[in-house]
């Protein structure tokens, strides 16, 4: 048997797989942004821009987005500030130490989204340990659950670990005697981080951000169950869409929409590297 | 040799942020051993009571079972195509390689909100909404991406000189792969089973769509639940599912370290 086709039988499996279960699927998603929903409730196989502009002239959907993209990128530079200290100080630490602490902030990824999310409402709840402390420090109680309080507190949390992960994927450039130098050339600590520490890590950086936001974006569960449904963003739209209110073609329009804002943050993320080298 | 002294403040800093990563994991475990009715923390007195109602409760049970069952044949199937498919990766010459290797780990890059929906769509018009057949579909789609990469980086990185020696020595194709690559790449498929086996037990999103009251799996049980009430019965549920993972990453850890595994 020649190589290619030996290859040929070996993947076909898979490539079965994707076909049925990933390309089709999403070709499919396209075409159906372009349908519209009959009176009966089928769809009707008609090619129209009417999704497209009904998505673009109404201020609720295009609220949607721009609260949805906003409310990312400001989880997304909140989960920077708090993951960059645990990525530099795991960088810095070695042995078993690192390992130990590798695996600790890896072990929320391996965590079950729902599990994690169901420790915040426990946390951030009425009455909860949060909500107890303030109300003893005697400060105007906030009110943290079912609102976009609790769904950023929490999201931030869930994206960490890939923060995490991604910060140190970048951090390979930043040589120890790099720092050194810069110390014992007299600069200060603040100065070695803004001149030295910070402008080798950006590469790391503009990854976990492209990461994370992308995450955000598309994140349904913490939003869905923290947000008591009065937190209204693309991915849970797109599942009340598709299995509340049936409207396949416009679920598939928001679905193309989250893609397109993929795309240009892929975009947004390569110019920006592109800058750097 | 340690070059960097780390000052107090970021010590304490650090401390803070590890707290704050791991605070819902922490939680579950004293709040699954609460007594009260309703959720809260800290209790005011402890009991196993909700491990009793969660033994009880037979929609939860059901959907653990099916979650196990659905997993231990979606990490077989996933070895069983991804082994081939990554030997022919790593081992045969022919044209396209990276093109089709990026196409079939391209399902990891969409969201599973989007994935879920085509998925859903294309599924209503099979008959395969919430059946199992088509949870195990849908579930190989996500997890032969992780399979077929960590097991295409352990054959690309083993030793070839054991193979070749075989081949001189007259083995024939077969038995090469069978005496001398299979058993040198076990730990690749352990890692790799064990990625596959927690992917698809945690996997909510895509299975959300694909669920009804017919067929449903515990991580969408335990959304429904919490989406409807939180009261410490999804505690106690989630003490037992990160038990669970625990155990899972030390079969990994053993098997080929963890830190190998996932930050490269």
């Amino acid at each position: 048997m020649r190589s290619g086709e030996l290859a040929v039988l070996l993947l076909l499996p898979i490539a079965m797989i994707n076909t049925i279960g990933f390309i089709l699927p999403v070709l499919n998603l396209a075409r159906l942004s372009f349908n519209k929903v009959s009176l009966g409730g089928g769809i009707e196989n008609v090619f129209t821009w009417e999704n497209w502009f009904g998505l673009l002239t109404d201020s609720f959907y295009l609220e949607l987005v721009f609260n949805s993209v906003w409310i990312s990128l400001a989880i997304t530079l909140t989960t920077l500030v708090v993951s960059y200290p645990i990525a530099l100080y795991l960088h810095r630490s070695s042995g078993p130490w690192r390992t130990f602490l590798t695996v600790l902030v890896i072990s929320p990824l391996l965590t079950s989204a729902v599990v994690r999310t169901y420790g915040w409402i426990a946390i951030l709840i009425d009455d909860g340990p949060v909500v107890s402390a303030i109300r003893a420090l005697g400060l105007p109680v906030p009110s943290l659950m079912f609102n976009i309080k609790g769904v950023f507190i929490g999201l931030t949390e869930i994206l960490m670990p890939y923060m995490i992960l991604a910060l140190m994927a970048g951090f390979g450039r930043l040589d120890p005697r790099v720092e050194e130098a810069a110390r014992t050339l007299g600069a200060t600590p603040a100065r070695t981080f803004s001149k030295v520490i910070l402008p080798l890590t950006l590469p790391g950086i503009a990854l976990g951000c492209l990461l994370c936001f992308v995450l955000a974006v598309s994140s349904f569960i913490t939003p869905k169950l923290m947000g008591g449904g009065r937190v209204f963003l693309l991915a849970t739209e797109i599942y009340d869409q598709a299995i509340v209110t049936l409207n396949w073609p416009l679920a598939s329009t928001l679905s193309i929409l989250v893609l397109i804002v993929f795309g240009a943050a892929l975009w947004a993320y390569s110019v920006v590297l592109r800058r750097l080298d | 040799m340690e070059i960097h002294k780390t000052s107090w403040p970021m010590r304490v800093l650090v401390f803070a942020l590890f707290l704050y990563l791991l605070a819902p994991v922490i939680l579950v475990f004293p709040i699954s051993f609460s007594g009260d009715q309703v959720l809260r923390f800290p209790p005011t007195f402890w009991s196993t009571r909700w491990y009793a109602a969660l033994f009880q409760n037979t929609k939860m049970l059901n959907a653990f079972w099916t979650s196990v069952v659905l997993a231990a044949v979606v990490t077989a199937l996933s070895i069983a195509i991804a082994v081939p498919a990554a030997w022919a990766m790593t081992r045969l010459k022919f044209a396209g390689k990276d093109v089709l290797f990026n196409l079939f780990t391209a399902p990891l890059l969409l969201p599973t909100i989007v994935l879920g929906l085509a998925i859903l769509i294309v599924f209503a018009s099979f008959g395969l909404l919430a059946t199992m057949q088509g949870l195990v579909f849908a579930h190989l789609v996500v997890t032969l991406p992780y399979a077929l990469r960590v097991l295409a980086v352990a054959l690309s990185t083993q030793d070839q000189a054991c193979e070749e020696a075989a081949r001189t020595l007259g083995a024939k194709p077969l038995t090469v792969f069978f005496r001398v690559t299979l058993p040198m790449l076990m730990p690749g498929i352990v890692a790799a089973a064990a990625l596959c086996f927690l992917v698809s037990f945690d996997e909510v999103v895509i299975t959300l769509f694909l669920t009804g009251p017919r067929i449903s799996t515990l991580p969408v049980e335990l959304y429904n639940y919490v989406y409807n009430q939180a009261d410490p019965l999804v505690a106690a549920a989630s003490v037992l599912m990160i038990l669970l993972t625990l155990g899972i990453i030390m079969i990994v850890e053993r098997a080929m370290g963890l830190g190998k595994t996932f930050v490269k």
